[in-house]
């Protein structure tokens, strides 16, 4: 039969009896590869925990403390790489925040939660609605931001040039004094060559309009996504020049492990998590928590 | 970014070959291949687990065909298994009488269930079958527009009760516009939830209770990682499905999520989302999508050439 069993509790009666067993080590495998991480990059965070007992001649014991640290150093890693730890818009310039990712991840909503905390943060703020194509997307982007009263910038047309309700919008935002222009684009997938391209021209657009705002790209990645999440974090990075991921979804029970992989192997920080639908469902990210979370799962084990 | 199945077998290959016989000891290395295969590919752990024991059951003693190299016939025999787990080609949508059929959509959050029920009445009008479509997410904003305007696209009539009523009655009173319109299906979308919301999947249940659908689709997106299993397993027994969709196969996904939902839940994935257009519905095909999930396209022609 099966039973239910917290692993981390299950681990430690593994692992307390001596060096790092086989069995520990498949135990921790298991556990990383059920939470999405990878077999590439699980296969590189057993061999670190590897190494790291047996150089420092570390109790294996110990073992989910070595293993939660070298997590946290994965996901910390970006800010000895330079980018900053603390993330807000800086006040009195125009920033511009342009979100992107696949279809469905949460970027719309993304957005509303984000105008929220700009708003209650005392930052003049505008929304352009540059999903031009999805059905009812401006109805719904305009209804976020009614909620915090930011005004949304969009094109009645249908079917038009998202690259043009960008330029319409940074002249509405320079011409305001706006502080934080949040671009809504629609949901692309990374194959689809011409929409890449479109998103190059969102980019180049931003880049030759408002060069001396402060851009951020962010890449939004839903916690449920499998292995697919390395490949868009790798083509978005290119066409949108990433700074930055939010993870979504993460209030259901998928651990979103591959952000781990992405920030592993392109070095970008997670900035932000969604976890609701609500307004008020977004959270900075923690490393500290999102790894206490991933190894917090229980899993099925042979009773 | 995935190589073939064929070439992650290589060094795996070199235990099997010379050898005329598949046993228990050369084909070790092999399965553990196609073990970190299906987890690339997305495949559940534990669905992995159980499929890597009955390939082994299947490969095991198995003689080696003259001709055919051992790899190769090790390939087909994996192949062949993971058609046969993936189900039926094409199972239909159920088709009552008395009209009208009755279709009720599910799933988590964002996965493509209101651009899927449009899709579906499309491809029910290339059967002559009329549709209504009945919205019945309150929550997300704008989700009844969406389904309007989808609506307007394809020129089919939508039922709804703005946001204030509640999704079972929407969907109570939207079959019984259906029986007066004499149409002969109607779709009811439904709001994205969390299997662990424990009071969205009892609203979910009270709509299927109400209506009592004659089929009930869980929409799945095809990126989904381990989750699938999960989803799946609470969808199916707290609510009850009768068949899947797997939406935005036209990335570049592997879709191992299909082996887990058709295990889990046992039933037939009856279509394939592969596009954000009306149009971009099409029956699901286990042999190609087996092929896909363990990359080995190539290496099949192989084998039947042999
Ligand atoms: N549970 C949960 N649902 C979320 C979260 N973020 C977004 N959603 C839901 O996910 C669905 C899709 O969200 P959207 O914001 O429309 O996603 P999008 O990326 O803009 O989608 P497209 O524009 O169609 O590509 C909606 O039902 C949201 O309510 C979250 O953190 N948790
Ligand atoms: N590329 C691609 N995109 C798809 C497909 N199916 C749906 N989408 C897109 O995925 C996003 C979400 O689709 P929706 O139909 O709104 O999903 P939903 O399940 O109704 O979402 P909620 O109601 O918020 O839970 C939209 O951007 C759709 O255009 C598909 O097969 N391929
Ligand atoms: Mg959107
Ligand atoms: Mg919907």
């Amino acid at each position: 039969g099966k039973t239910r069993r917290g692993l981390v509790h299950q681990l430690r009666a593994i692992v307390g009896q001596g060096p790092l067993s086989r069995d520990a080590v498949e135990e921790i495998e298991m556990l990383l590869l059920q939470s999405d991480v990878g077999v590439k990059a699980t296969d590189q965070i057993i061999a670190a925990l590897q190494t790291k007992i047996r150089q420092e001649t570390l109790p294996a014991d110990q073992a989910i403390a070595y293993l939660k640290e070298i997590l946290r150093d994965i996901l910390d890693r970006p800010f000895q790489a330079g980018y900053r730890r603390d993330f807000a818009p800086k006040k009195g310039v125009l920033n511009i925040w342009l979100i992107a990712g696949v279809n469905g991840v949460g970027k719309t909503t993304t957005i509303g939660k984000l105008a929220h905390i700009a708003t209650q943060s005392g930052y003049r703020c505008l929304i352009a609605a540059a999903d031009t194509f999805r059905a009812a997307a401006t109805e719904q982007v305009k209804i976020w931001g009614q909620r915090s009263n930011v005004e949304v910038i969009a094109n009645p047309g249908k079917n038009t040039d998202p690259a043009a309700v960008v330029f319409d919008a940074i002249g509405a935002a320079q011409a305001r004094g706006t502080e934080l222009l949040l671009v809504d684009t629609a949901g692309r997938l990374q194959n689809k060559a011409n929409l890449m391209e479109e998103l190059k021209k969102i980019r180049r657009i931003i880049d030759k309009k408002a060069g001396n705002a402060q851009i951020e790209s962010l890449l939004v990645l839903d916690a449920t996504l499998g292995q697919n999440g390395l490949r868009q974090a790798q083509v978005f990075a290119e066409a949108a020049q990433l700074t930055g991921v939010i993870l979504t979804k993460l209030d259901g029970t998928a651990k979103g492990g591959v952000a781990l992989a992405v920030v592993q192997e392109l070095g970008l920080p997670i900035r932000f998590i969604g976890a609701g639908e609500g307004i008020k469902d977004l959270r900075p990210f923690s490393s500290f928590e999102f790894v206490e979370a991933l190894l917090s799962s229980e899993v099925e084990v042979a009773a | 970014m995935f190589d073939a199945l064929a070439e992650r077998l290589e060094s795996a290959w070199k235990t099997l070959r010379g050898q005329d016989k598949i046993t228990e000891n050369n084909i070790q290395e092999a399965l553990r291949e196609v073990r970190r295969a299906l987890l690339e590919a997305d495949v559940n752990l534990q669905v992995a687990k159980d499929f890597i024991e009955n390939v082994r059951q299947r490969a095991i003693g198995a003689e080696v065909i003259a001709g055919v190299r051992p790899d190769q016939q090790f390939i087909k025999i994996v192949y062949d298994a993971l058609v046969e787990v993936m189900g039926e080609s094409h199972s239909p949508l159920a088709h009552a009488e008395p009209p009208p059929t009755i279709i009720l959509m599910a799933g988590l959050q964002g996965t493509g269930k209101t651009t899927a029920t449009a899709k579906l009445a499309l491809h029910l009008r290339k059967e002559r079958r009329s549709t209504l479509l009945v919205a019945t997410d309150v929550y997300r904003p704008a989700a009844i527009d969406q389904l309007i305007t989808l609506g307007k696209q394809i020129d089919v009539p939508v039922f709804e009760m703005g946001t204030e009523a509640s999704p079972v009655e929407i969907a109570r009173q939207g079959v019984a516009k259906a029986k007066e319109l004499g149409v002969d299906t109607v779709i009811i979308d439904t709001a994205g939830r969390l299997q662990i919301d424990a009071d969205m999947m009892a609203e979910l249940a009270a709509i299927k209770e109400a209506v009592q659908p004659h089929e009930t689709l869980l929409v799945v997106d095809a990126m989904t990682g381990q989750e699938a299993a999960n989803l799946t397993r609470a969808f199916h027994e707290q609510v009850g499905i009768t068949g899947a969709i797997l939406t935005k196969l036209d990335g570049d996904t592997r879709g191992g999520a299909a082996l887990s939902v058709r295990q889990v839940s046992g039933q037939p994935i009856k279509f394939i989302g592969v596009g954000e257009k009306v149009e971009a519905l099409q029956p699901f095909y286990p042999d190609r999508l087996a092929s896909r999930i363990l990359g080995m396209g190539d290496v099949l022609t192989l084998v039947e050439k042999a």
